[in-house]
């Protein structure tokens, strides 16, 4: 059984690390600066304590303040996983840094939640509407879109 | 026309420029429901009782091998697949072969949820079946959308997009249903007039009737 990594545990070894770049830990998830995401998920994705190598997920949520995208890690060497979290505040134009670069499965999914939610990922390679026709009019997950 | 080589084919960004006009040229133009195709046949008390007889064996034609076309945009396609399976064995109605190709098929089975995006598609199949076609609507969300109706992305029943004339509700309806709505459609066929009228053909003695 995958063995989630306790949140407090990951500030405590993350903290000395970067500094100031993450904002508070949950239960099971650690929020992470926007402008910070990038470089933490590198040093998950490639510290050897760490070695988160698959890309479970990426989802978002309308907390109508701001979004909030969550991301799922998880290493297979060393079976556990965690759930970072990013929070964009700009809700007329929601951007976060996109993690392609680093997993590439996260492509098609993070396409997925600029269909529904509207936030767009920095650096994608090829970000457009995946679910929904081109034309289609808003973003219907978000929670005040009425057709 | 002028020569298309590879530096002349539409981008990415166009055809999928293309596709989502093709969606909302649809739905703009998707906003009644198809009459039943049949609806004449309760006035057919006119007809000949010497064509009657070739009606008779060009319909038992038609109804005895349908074929149908390979379509199953969602779940109730499972049930559909039972249908054709050992157990149920729709080849004892004359339609054991499934059709790849939409232009050999002349029954479309709408098995399942139809969104806005594949719904182009499946006109497209429809239109490329040959005459006779025919219909059946299977399942909740073929005959209204069902419990997807109130969504932005579902179409609210296939008649909204290609005639329909069997409709067969459940969710997902069972194969004897399907089965039951086959038969039905199969009636339906035998009631059919594959022959005109003679007073509906061109009468070279009136004027203007034979060219």
């Amino acid at each position: 059984m995958t063995a989630v990594l306790p949140a407090k545990d990951l500030v405590t070894r993350l903290s000395g690390v970067f500094a100031g770049k993450l904002e508070e830990a949950g239960r099971d998830s650690v929020l992470v600066r926007a402008d910070a995401l990038l470089e933490v998920a590198a040093y998950l994705k490639n510290t050897a304590g760490f070695a988160f190598d698959y890309f479970n997920m990426v989802t978002a949520a309308d907390y109508y303040q701001y979004f909030e995208v969550v991301y799922h890690l998880t290493s297979t060497r060393h079976n556990h996983s965690v759930f970072i979290k990013v929070r964009c505040h700009n809700r007329a134009n929601p951007s976060v840094p996109s993690v392609v670069p680093l997993w590439q499965g996260a492509d098609f999914q993070e396409r997925e939640v600029f269909d529904l939610f509207g936030i767009r990922f920095e650096g994608h390679p090829d970000l457009k509407r995946i679910v929904l026709w081109e034309g289609f009019d808003g973003y219907p997950l978000r929670k005040d879109w009425n057709r | 026309m002028e020569m298309t080589g590879p530096e002349n084919f539409p981008t990415d960004g166009e055809l999928d420029r293309r596709e989502g006009q093709a969606v909302e040229d649809l739905k703009a133009h998707s906003r009644e429901a198809f009459p039943d195709p049949a609806a004449w046949l309760e006035e057919d008390v006119k007809r000949n009782i010497v064509l009657t007889s070739l009606d008779w064996i060009i319909d038992w034609a038609r109804r005895s091998s349908m074929w149908p076309a390979v379509c199953y945009p969602a779940c109730c396609g499972l049930e559909w697949m039972a249908a054709l399976g050992p157990r149920f064995d729709a080849a004892r109605f004359g339609m054991e072969i499934m059709r790849a190709s939409p232009r050999q098929a002349d029954l479309l089975i709408t098995a399942g949820t139809l969104t806005w995006k594949m719904a182009p598609v499946v006109r497209r199949v429809y239109d490329q079946m040959a005459e006779p076609k025919w219909v059946i609507a299977m399942g909740a969300c073929g005959i209204s959308g069902g419990i997807f109706r109130s969504s932005y992305n579902v179409v609210p029943g296939y008649n909204k997009i290609v005639p329909v004339d069997v409709y067969v509700p459940g969710c997902p309806p069972r194969p004897e249903a399907l089965l039951y709505g086959i038969s039905l459609l199969q009636k339906k066929i035998g009631r059919a007039k594959a022959v005109p009228d003679l007073s509906e053909l061109p009468n070279p003695l009136k004027k203007g009737g034979l060219k």
